[in-house]
């Protein structure tokens, strides 16, 4: 439970974390909160020779309104996204999804930005981004680029971020009133989701269902052609390949996925007052 | 009035709450400086032909003072299998020599300067194992295909009894079978295993270690090491938790005196959490099979239990859990015949030990379930089923058919206690309601009555000493040898002193855990405490009050009989001449004012309960939720109603935790699947309902201060009735049986396979 040998910097600006990046190559990683990577330090499953520790970096961390989206810096810590009231009023499904993260340490030092750039199939936030849609916003050697949310997430811990970009910002579109559900299945109230469901205006994505959070694209087209909630509900499942660990079986997975979904629907369709 | 029965705030916490306590991994002592730490090398295959374990590498690491594997310690004979049923080649090397035998068998052990450069050194020893089959289950063990340890021939670790005869159950309108799993659990202190040793010039080793008893984990250490006892000095600082694990000693403690030799520097060791989901002892893990028989009206006539205990690799406490689960076969219930038989089987994983209520809990876990499945079967309600059967009311001793003599019971009245404030007839019809609905949130009410053994001789007695010193400043020293790790002794055992004394608790101070200061101790476990240690206490108030009036009649040359105790003023005083007396501390100027004393009890105590769970199961997914506990604990006269309930609470925590979430698992090959905490479901207070105390006290005539223990009540009484619930809560759909814990997959499955007509146990 003491990570290996590691060198720390602590860069001052996002230019000085990317120069990091591009002089030490993939012996280099990014810390922020440090509520995924170090457990893995610990365990030694991640053995970086290098931390580049971006969470003093300033102005990295704020939610505002910027036209049809809410931009959100990546340094944003779970526990300031639950409390946000812009966050709150423009997209909801948010802070409620932050508010579901492990516990309220984890809370109080992960970071938006480190969630999304990890890319563990079964966590919250990432899970409620992509049912969002958007984008992510990072910055590398040449400058800033945007890269959407559906086609951020590869697999697990696999993303499409360059080995020297840094993870800037998120926007998502705003949902104002619109209704949502974030539906979380878990056997204690700070783990990881077994399956967790995001819905809203129409669009559900999956947590713990594939190598990364998915979208349930079956549902969605059903949906879209009008096919009842339960009916649309019952294809959550299509296209994914769960995992079995001692909590769940692929079976039972693809069980929650298809009853959480439902519900989820439900409660998203019901006038927009959702799981909160 | 007597501060006895009072909510005397504990008086260890200031301390425990602000700066912390000094736990062994805290020590700083002058006799452990320079001190080299300790990291074990573990084996991570859990069986398998050791073929050669390269030290070279590590040697040569920054930091590495020495690398030892089981070729550098021949001088030490093997830790003998112990018990005397128990084949004499279930040994344990030190060092893993030829083979291993699960994931957390050491193989090498490494001296480093710094902590961290032990686990960089560990990495770089090389192990090589040619893996053998696992032995995973009791049934694996069983079938004996594959053994641990060829040299004894079989698995079995050790027998207790026969089966019963073929006939046991003939006569019985109905009879009902199950196999049900009692699953195996990590303790989970929050104060991981360590140790500290270092020599003196004297030729004599102090120890330090986190245990339950300093002069057990003494005897063992010295027992193990082939030392003269008076050669070792243990001392116990601050424990963070035991739940029976912490019981005696652990052979890492040992080794640490035999590595601060062979180094010749002191050394230190502190396990860390993974290490400690491994290495320490787990507790439950019975494989059982009951049957119960009886008339349709409800009366039983016969109820039989067989244990497969799960032993673990090598042997350890938890190979005499069945005889404990024998002994309170019978539990609560006035069956005319009760059978009980059992073994304990060598598996590749790790071994287990005492588990808060170690060999109670199953016991009851296993007939509260029959009973249940009993009242299904005949279409009762379970109370109804109980109340026909317990034992009625008793104040002499009863003796059961497997062969406990309870010292006092009124089961009925604990049950119709918890029922009533449960509201369990508005509970049944709620239950109705929401069936008859089909709602997705189903109730499920359970119930368990328990009776449970404390305060046992298991080997080392049932007596405890005490030593009481007055001083001349006014305050007080009580040494006692029970040994703390959370339960408050220094709170109990002041109010004890005080209360005889008129020494204000607090200026009394309680110390325990120093074998050369209470070389006579029992230690903590089995519920014992308050009982065997507090009654010696409160004796050595008395025989110390005696003494003094002795001293006091001689010094104010009055008749001692004209002397009475004045506890406002801690002192003595001539009956009718106002002003006339002595304080405890004059006397204790003129000459020390001890007693040394040792209470000896002339029997257990019996504590006993009911409880009432309501859960709600989604039966959509499978998650059940605890919503209410209700529990009834009788343990007699209670001390510090503050401290029982802390007990009852932290024993509810983990007895629904074994009934809904907890269970160490391994893979087909032995690998340990929950050895971090993000793995192994530990339970949380968001997971559990504020509990519901319904308190009744029936004294005991066992000790003078009428009481029983507390200790491990909570998780007896609770794990049953939160088990049975979540079954209740499924039966309308045809559920009959769920093994624990009950997950959400296992509840969601056995409905689909109910529903689909077929049996799901």
């Amino acid at each position: 439970m003491i990570p290996g040998a590691f060198e720390y910097v602590r860069p001052g600006t996002v230019e000085e974390a990317v120069a990091a990046l591009v002089e030490h190559g993939d012996d280099a990683k990014l810390i922020a909160g440090g509520h995924s990577l170090l457990p893995l330090m610990k365990l030694r499953l991640a053995m970086p020779a290098v931390l580049v520790d971006i969470s003093r970096i300033p102005d990295l961390s704020y939610v505002r309104v910027e036209g049809d989206e809410v931009a959100i810096g990546a340094g944003t810590r779970h526990f300031e996204l639950e409390k946000d009231d812009v966050a709150r009023a423009e997209v909801p499904i948010l802070p409620y999804a932050a508010s579901q993260v492990g516990d309220p340490q984890v809370r109080h030092r992960g970071t938006l930005g480190g969630t999304v750039a990890h890319s563990d199939p079964a966590s919250d936030l990432p899970t409620a981004l992509l049912a969002l849609g958007g984008s992510v916003v990072v910055q590398g050697p040449g400058g800033r680029r945007s890269i959407p949310m559906t086609e951020f997430w590869l697999g697990f811990y696999e993303t499409a971020l360059a080995e020297d970009e840094v993870v800037v910002e998120v926007r998502v579109p705003r949902t104002g009133s619109a209704g949502w559900a974030y539906e979380k299945f878990t056997r204690r109230a700070n783990d990881w989701p077994i399956v967790a469901v995001a819905a809203v205006e129409g669009r559900v994505a999956l947590a713990n269902m594939a190598g990364a959070v998915v979208r349930a694209t079956a549902t969605e087209e059903a949906l879209a052609r009008g096919a009842s909630i339960a009916e649309a509900a019952g294809l959550a499942d299509e296209g994914t390949s769960p995992s079995s660990d001692m909590h769940a079986d692929p079976e039972y997975r693809r069980h929650l996925a298809r009853l959480l979904t439902r519900r989820a629907l439900e409660k998203a369709s019901g006038a927009g007052a959702a799981a909160a | 009035m007597s501060i006895l029965g009072t909510r005397v705030v504990r008086t260890e916490d200031p301390l425990f709450l602000t700066r912390g306590a000094t736990y062994t991994d805290d020590l700083v002592d002058d006799r452990l400086t320079g001190a080299l730490h300790v990291t074990f090398v573990r084996s991570q295959v859990a069986h398998g032909r050791l073929l050669s374990v390269d030290t070279s590498a590590a040697r040569e690491a920054p930091g590495v003072v020495a690398v030892y594997t089981a070729e550098d310690c021949a001088d030490l004979a093997p830790i003998p299998a112990g018990l005397p049923m128990v084949p004499p080649a279930m040994q344990r090397p030190w060092l893993a020599q030829g083979k291993v035998r699960f994931v957390g068998d050491i193989v090498a052990v490494v001296l480093t300067e710094e902590r961290y450069q032990g686990e960089d050194a560990a990495e770089l020893v090389s192990v090589d194992i040619d893996p053998l089959p696992a032995v995973v289950t009791t049934a694996d063990a069983a079938a004996g295909e594959v053994l641990l340890f060829e040299d004894a021939g079989t698995n079995v670790m050790a027998t207790f009894g026969e089966p019963a005869p073929a006939d046991f159950f003939s006569g019985c309108e109905v009879v009902v079978e199950q196999r049900m799993v009692n699953q195996r659990v990590a303790p989970v202190p929050l104060e991981t295993r360590a140790a500290a040793a270092a020599w003196g010039d004297d030729g004599r080793v102090t120890i330090w270690c986190t245990n339950q008893g300093a002069q057990q984990a003494k005897g063992e250490i010295a027992g193990w090491l082939g030392m003269d006892p008076a050669r070792v000095h243990l001392i116990t600082p601050d424990v963070g938790g035991g739940f029976g694990a912490k019981i005696g000693a652990d052979p890492e403690y040992a080794f640490t005196a035999w590595l601060a030799q062979r180094a010749g520097r002191p050394v230190r060791w502190t396990e860390n959490r993974s290490e400690n989901l491994v290495g320490m002892l787990h507790g439950r893990g019975q494989d059982q099979t009951v049957r119960i028989g009886g008339r349709r009206d409800g009366t039983i006539e016969a109820y039989s239990i067989a244990v497969d205990q799960d032993g673990g690799a090598y042997p350890r406490v938890g190979i005499i859990l069945p005889t404990l689960t024998m002994l309170m076969a019978a539990a609560t219930y006035a069956f005319p015949k009760v059978h009980a038989h059992g073994r304990a089987l060598a598996t590749n994983t790790t071994s287990i030990g005492a588990y808060r209520g170690a060999g109670r809990p199953e016991a009851t876990a296993a007939v509260e379930r029959a009973i249940d499945l009993f009242a299904a079967e005949i279409g009762m309600d379970p109370a109804e089923v109980r109340r026909k059967n317990l034992v009625p009311s008793f104040s002499e001793p009863h003796t059961t058919p497997s062969g406990a003599t309870y010292d006092s019971g009124e089961y009925t009245a604990a049950l119709e206690k918890a029922l009533e404030a449960a509201g369990y007839d508005e509970l049944r019809a709620e239950q109705a309601r929401r069936r008859e609905r089909g709602e997705a949130r189903q109730l499920g009410i359970g119930l368990s009555t328990y009776v449970e053994i404390t305060g046992a001789d298991t080997g080392l007695g049932s007596a405890e000493s005490a030593e009481l010193e007055v001083h001349a400043d006014g305050t007080a020293t009580v040494l006692t040898g029970t040994s703390p790790h959370g339960q408050g002794h220094a709170t109990a055992w002041a109010m004890l002193a005080s209360d005889q004394t008129g020494i204000p608790v607090e200026k009394i101070t309680v110390l325990h855990g120093d074998t050369d200061r209470i070389p006579r101790g029992g230690g903590t476990m089995g519920s014992r405490s308050l009982q065997q240690g507090g009654a010696a206490v409160h004796q050595a108030a008395v025989e110390l009050v005696a003494l003094a009036k002795q001293r006091a009649a001689e010094r104010l040359e009055v008749d001692a009989a004209d002397l009475e105790l004045d506890l406002a003023g801690a002192g003595l005083a001539v009956r009718g001449t106002p002003g006339a007396g002595v304080t405890l501390a004059e006397l204790a100027a003129d000459e020390p004012l001890l007693v040394q004393t040792r209470f000896e009890a002339a029997a257990p105590t019996f504590p006993f309960g009911a409880h009432v769970a309501v859960v709600e199961v989604d039966v959509e997914s499978g998650k059940a939720e605890l919503q209410r506990l209700v529990a009834v604990d009788d343990a007699g006269t209670i001390v510090n109603p503050l401290l029982a309930e802390g007990q009852r609470h932290g024993g509810y925590a983990q007895g629904v935790a074994q009934a809904l979430l907890e269970e160490v698992l391994y893979d087909a090959d032995g690998n340990p699947q929950t050895s971090t905490l993000a793995d192994y479901p530990f339970v949380s207070a968001t997971e559990l309902p504020s509990f519901e105390l319904v308190d009744m006290a029936t004294p005991t005539p066992i000790n003078p201060l009428g009481a029983k223990g507390i200790g491990e009540a909570g998780t007896i009484g609770s794990t049953p009735a939160v088990h049975n619930a979540v079954i209740d809560a499924v039966a309308h759909l045809g559920v009959r049986h769920i093994d624990m814990p009950t997950t959400p997959m296992k509840v969601w499955r056995a409905i689909q396979q109910a529903q689909q007509g077929g049996s799901n146990a």
